[in-house]
């Protein structure tokens, strides 16, 4: 009984050295890569070519998924409202939903599986065909080369991406809300615009984004470069990246509204 | 691909993400309301502000012409003091009246400026000697039901 109750306390010891030695190996391992992006920002066209990849490639599934988002919050938001007899705020509720919460989270979740997900199949791949090794070879540093490009391709492409996603999802909601259902069109807008600020509504939804994009990319690249170089270990990785990016970006996005909206 | 089209995609996906962050800060919100800079501040002591918020309007004949800024509570004088921002494009004459009123009849709350008659206009740090606090609904209620009973006493 005694020798058991060891036991499982040390699974508990190695359960925690393991989780904070990961810690400090991924906060190196961003370290290096902003260390290392000097050169990347040097050869731009690196950056460009991740950029195409990451960002206009996923334009289509952001466009189309916020264009349908918006679409059924009218809908939806027109239902609730009606009960109210104040149709008219619609507008207000489609864009504040967006710009704050729907937009920055739902293009994360959908930039995670779509491009955070390639990223590390990518690297992991790299890995285990030992290019990342012959790469070292040639004294060109992998991360350098392979990892600060992405990364800042990454960064860059969240925030547009989920400026896009909000802009096309009030666009939805125009759709459904004024051409389809027939809200009064000034009301819909002029009210949106009484009621969105500019500084407490769109620019915390940036900085969202640009959080979401750096835990994102940061994670999908540790996950590819640290994966085991086997098939299993890189499907396993890329399982990996998209689960605990989801948790991350719901877990940062209770925080990030906790601290910026308050109820004033 | 070739590094002309690349340069060309991406190029395209970094004007369309602008322009969407363009769309969002002119067309949805209120960037193109009033800046920060060209404003004066004004202040007005209510005895019950009601549901009023910061950044509520400030209208005058139904116009905005600033916002609410910081409220907070006069210890000295058990008022609510409550700070106007008003854009410089308009002039007040100093015996303004400001008034808590209410948009619509479940609407928000935003402050009403009724212009006096002073040669002499306010400015920075000026407080307002006239205010009206909102009308809160159950003292509205309250007095009407008095006024109904005293009508049914003078009937009998």
């Amino acid at each position: 009984m005694a020798e058991r109750s060891a036991l499982s306390v040390r699974g508990i010891g190695r359960f925690t050295t393991d989780g904070v030695l990961r810690l400090g190996y991924a906060a190196r391992f961003i370290a290096l890569t902003l260390l290392h992006s000097g050169t990347s920002f040097r050869r731009f066209g690196l950056i460009i070519r991740e950029l195409y990849f990451t960002g206009v490639l996923s334009l289509i599934i952001i466009l189309v998924s916020g264009l349908f988002v918006g679409m059924v919050l009218g809908l939806q938001g027109y239902e609730t409202l009606q009960t109210y007899g104040s149709e008219s705020a619609l507008g207000v509720l489609v864009a504040l939903s967006l710009v704050r919460e729907l937009g920055p989270v739902v293009a994360a979740l959908l930039f995670a599986s779509r491009a955070g997900s390639a990223m590390t199949a990518e690297i992991g791949l790299m890995k285990a065909t030992e290019q990342l090794s012959a790469m070292e070879m040639m004294a060109v540093d992998p991360i350098a080369r392979v990892v600060a490009p992405r990364f800042w391709a990454g960064v860059i492409s969240m925030p547009l991406l989920a400026a896009m996603f909000s802009a096309m999802g009030i666009f939805g909601g125009y759709l459904v809300g004024v051409v389809l259902i027939g809200v009064d069109e000034g009301s819909f807008w002029s009210q949106m615009q009484s009621a969105v600020d500019f500084r407490d509504d769109i620019l915390n939804g940036v900085i969202k984004s640009f959080v979401f994009g750096v835990a994102v990319t940061w994670i999908a690249l540790l996950e590819g470069y640290d994966a085991p170089p086997t098939a299993e270990g890189v499907s396993g990785a890329t399982t990996r990246t998209v689960v605990t990016s989801s948790l991350a970006i719901l877990g940062l996005d209770f925080i990030l509204t906790s601290f910026m909206f308050r109820g004033v | 691909m070739e590094r002309s089209t690349l340069d060309l995609w991406v190029g395209l996906f970094v004007c369309a993400g602008i322009g969407a962050l363009l769309i969002l800060a002119l067309k949805v919100g209120n960037m193109s309301g009033f800046s920060t800079a060209d404003t004066y501040q004004i202040y007005a002591r209510f005895d019950n502000i009601g549901g009023l918020k910061p950044r509520a309007p400030v209208k005058s004949a139904g116009v905005v012409v600033g916002r609410v800024g910081d409220i907070t509570f006069d210890n000295g004088k058990f008022m609510a003091k409550v700070v106007l921002t008003i854009d410089k494009h308009f002039q007040f004459p100093k015996d303004t009246t400001a008034s808590v009123l209410t948009s619509g009849l479940l609407g928000e709350q935003y402050i009403g400026l009724v212009a006096g008659g002073d040669s002499a206009n306010l400015a920075q740090g000026d407080t307002l000697k006239l205010t009206q606090s909102a009308v809160v609904l159950e003292n509205l209620i309250s007095q009407f039901l008095y006024s109904k009973a005293a009508e049914g006493d003078t009937k009998k």
